[in-house]
């Protein structure tokens, strides 16, 4: 239980930080862009719209800074970030909603995905050591690794879509669609997603393989392995629930650590593909100097991420017994 | 001496192992192109003078952009940035995390707490996307601005490891017999704790450095960097807005990103070769067997 409610604690300072960092940055920034934004839209916005900035930075010029981070914080934590200013007068909670199930679907699924198949071959590979799988996949994940993801999602365009012509590679679904509840809209939403999967998948799963093969190396070794194995175990048993259950713990928490990365990755690659997903929304929302919606969607990310990671210590926590009877 | 040492076993370890090698070799490369580029390009870079979008040619080894420029010699001038975002990002993210990870660690208590708990959140919050927003507000990211950003946001994963690793060696008996002899603190830290460190710190150097060239390409590739500089990521920022995979000149954003990926894969591979040295479990089992009939 102590170890849940440390990691509670810890849910809950890096939200903190991240709401704070929210606050800070366009305070910080030379020139305060958020006071140079006041004063560029006024007179251009109504005043609904300067209401909406007011928002989504805290600005209040009435007020000193101590009270506008408190009523910033009471905003977010109300989910309220104001108004969009490039969908006008749509909400900033309105439009991110919009594109938040296009994400969920394409790099949530992906990287779950992505997880367990690496985890599997990396466990498989480091069993049979000095096997194909486990000299061959290293070096090819190494180079693999240090490919620019976008850059990869390039390729998949020029080969899959452009040169051979076999897969779509713009948006979610074809845009005369329209979005319904049909078998032939979902075979187009699917086709949509392989490309930007494909990329995701081929990018990240070489992380989760490497990393389990090299804890499995060392589990491998392990004295009670060898003792199931003395006592004749059936090598599937020993290999899943003996090695593999133990091997995985770290990588669980690399799962968290990495997210990060696959997420910054995911970002990328929705713009490369133009995928109506948070990420593409976040560049988009850049261009169009839409801060109110840059600072929400930054913010959503991170909580995403922080979720993801508290979720994986609830896993560890139920796979490692060591973590629950901790004093 | 400690220090030439480690040297000298570091060479011995990159001449027997193959990975460390070819690393080596492809960074030594990158450098001498990135030092001396106008030996390598036969154009000027900058020049729009040849005919658009042509393809290879023994002139134009990897054709031309849409703009007529050598792709050939934007590639060759382009080194430069990378090699230096690498190294310098690398460079500071190591002093960074050493200092952390190592105070962490020695100091113990409450100061071991507020930098792990700090690390620990730097960690988790997704570094991408602030860099995006960081940059964004800044309009388009100078080089410094680009490596102080980097900095801040990539330092913290090896903080965590040293963290770990001088945790381990804190206790041992050599260490305890240094401070029991009286040495100073700076001593124990510098002679007895980190010489043994060496290798993860430098495996850390080399993530650190991979880790910039990405996002730095990623950033430049979405036009946050300075789009007028000669760098891979802004050559792919002007491939993808003049839609050279469409206009039929894949090479044009073909050539960048296989350039990012021979630096990344140098920078990889020695950092897998660093990682062995540190966990001698992982080397390939081959090699073991050799040494052992050897032996």
């Amino acid at each position: 239980m102590r170890y849940l409610v440390r990691r509670v604690g810890f849910l809950l300072v890096a939200l903190w930080a991240a709401i704070t960092l929210n606050f800070l940055i366009p305070r910080l920034m030379p020139g305060n862009p958020a006071i140079a934004m006041m004063a560029k839209f006024h007179g251009h916005l109504n005043p609904a719209g300067l209401h909406a900035i007011e928002v989504a930075f805290g600005i209040h010029t009435h007020e000193n800074m101590f009270v506008a981070y408190v009523q910033y914080i009471g905003n977010t934590l109300q989910g309220n970030f104001g108004t969009s200013l490039s969908n006008f007068p749509n909400s900033v909670t309105s439009v991110i909603s919009k594109a938040l199930p296009w994400t969920l679907g394409l790099v949530g699924i992906t990287t779950i995905i992505g997880f367990i198949i690496g985890t599997a071959v990396g466990a498989i590979a480091a069993w049979r050591r000095g096997g194909v799988l486990d000299s061959v996949l290293p070096p090819i994940f190494i180079v693999v690794s240090a490919f620019p993801y976008f850059w990869i999602g390039l390729m998949a365009i020029w080969f899959f879509a452009i040169t051979l012509n076999w897969l779509p590679f713009l948006g979610g679904y074809t845009e005369t669609a329209t979005p319904q509840f049909s078998l032939s809209f979902i075979l187009d939403v699917l086709t949509h997603a392989i490309l930007p999967a494909f990329t995701i998948l081929i990018t990240s799963i070489g992380g989760w393989i490497l990393t389990m093969r090299n804890n499995m190396i060392t589990v491998v070794a392990e004295d009670y392995v060898k003792m199931a194995r003395a006592k004749g175990l059936r090598p599937r048993r020993i290999l899943w629930q003996y090695a593999g259950r133990n091997a995985m713990l770290p990588n669980l928490t690399g799962f968290a650590m990495s997210l990060g990365f696959v997420i910054s990755g995911a970002i990328l690659v929705e713009y490369v593909f133009n995928y109506p997903g948070v990420g593409f929304m976040l560049l988009q929302a850049v261009e169009n100097e839409d801060y109110p919606l840059m600072q929400a969607l930054f913010l959503l990310i991170t909580v995403a991420v922080l979720v993801a990671i508290f979720l994986s210590d609830v896993a560890t926590a139920i796979l490692d017994p060591r973590t629950r009877n901790q004093e | 001496m400690k220090f030439l040492a480690v040297l000298r076993g570091g060479w011995t370890f990159i001449r027997r192992d193959k990975k460390a090698m070819v690393g080596s070799f492809i960074l030594l490369g990158l450098l001498l192109i990135a030092a001396f580029p106008t030996l390598f390009t036969p154009h000027d870079p900058a020049a729009e003078i040849y005919t658009p979008g042509s393809g290879l040619s023994w002139n134009h080894l990897l054709g031309t952009t849409a703009f007529g420029q050598d792709v050939f010699s934007q590639l060759v001038a382009g080194t430069r940035q990378s090699m230096m975002i690498a190294l310098v990002v690398g460079f500071l993210c190591t002093i960074l995390s050493v200092l952390v990870g190592i105070t962490a660690a020695y100091a113990g208590g409450w100061l071991d707490d507020a930098l792990s708990l700090m690390t620990d959140v730097v960690l988790v919050i997704p570094t991408f996307p602030l860099i995006i927003v960081i940059t964004a507000y800044l309009k388009s990211a100078s080089f410094w601005l680009m490596v102080f950003v980097l900095v801040i946001t990539g330092w913290s994963y090896g903080a965590r490891q040293l963290r770990v690793q001088a945790l381990s060696l804190r206790n041992r008996d050599y260490l305890l017999a240094a401070r029991a002899r009286g040495e100073s603190s700076l001593y124990v830290i510098f002679v007895e704790l980190i010489p043994p460190m060496t290798s993860l710190i430098v495996a850390n150097f080399l993530g650190a450095a991979l880790y910039a060239v990405l996002a730095e390409s990623g950033l430049q590739f979405i036009g946050l960097g300075d789009i007028s500089t000669e760098s891979w990521g802004t050559m792919l920022y002007w491939a993808q807005n003049n839609a050279a995979l469409n206009a039929g000149l894949p090479l044009w954003a073909l050539a960048p990103g296989i350039a990012i990926a021979i630096l990344g894969t140098g920078l990889a591979l020695l950092n897998y070769a660093f990682d062995e040295i540190a966990n001698p479990a992982l080397r390939p089992v081959r090699a073991k067997h050799l040494k052992g009939a050897q032996a």
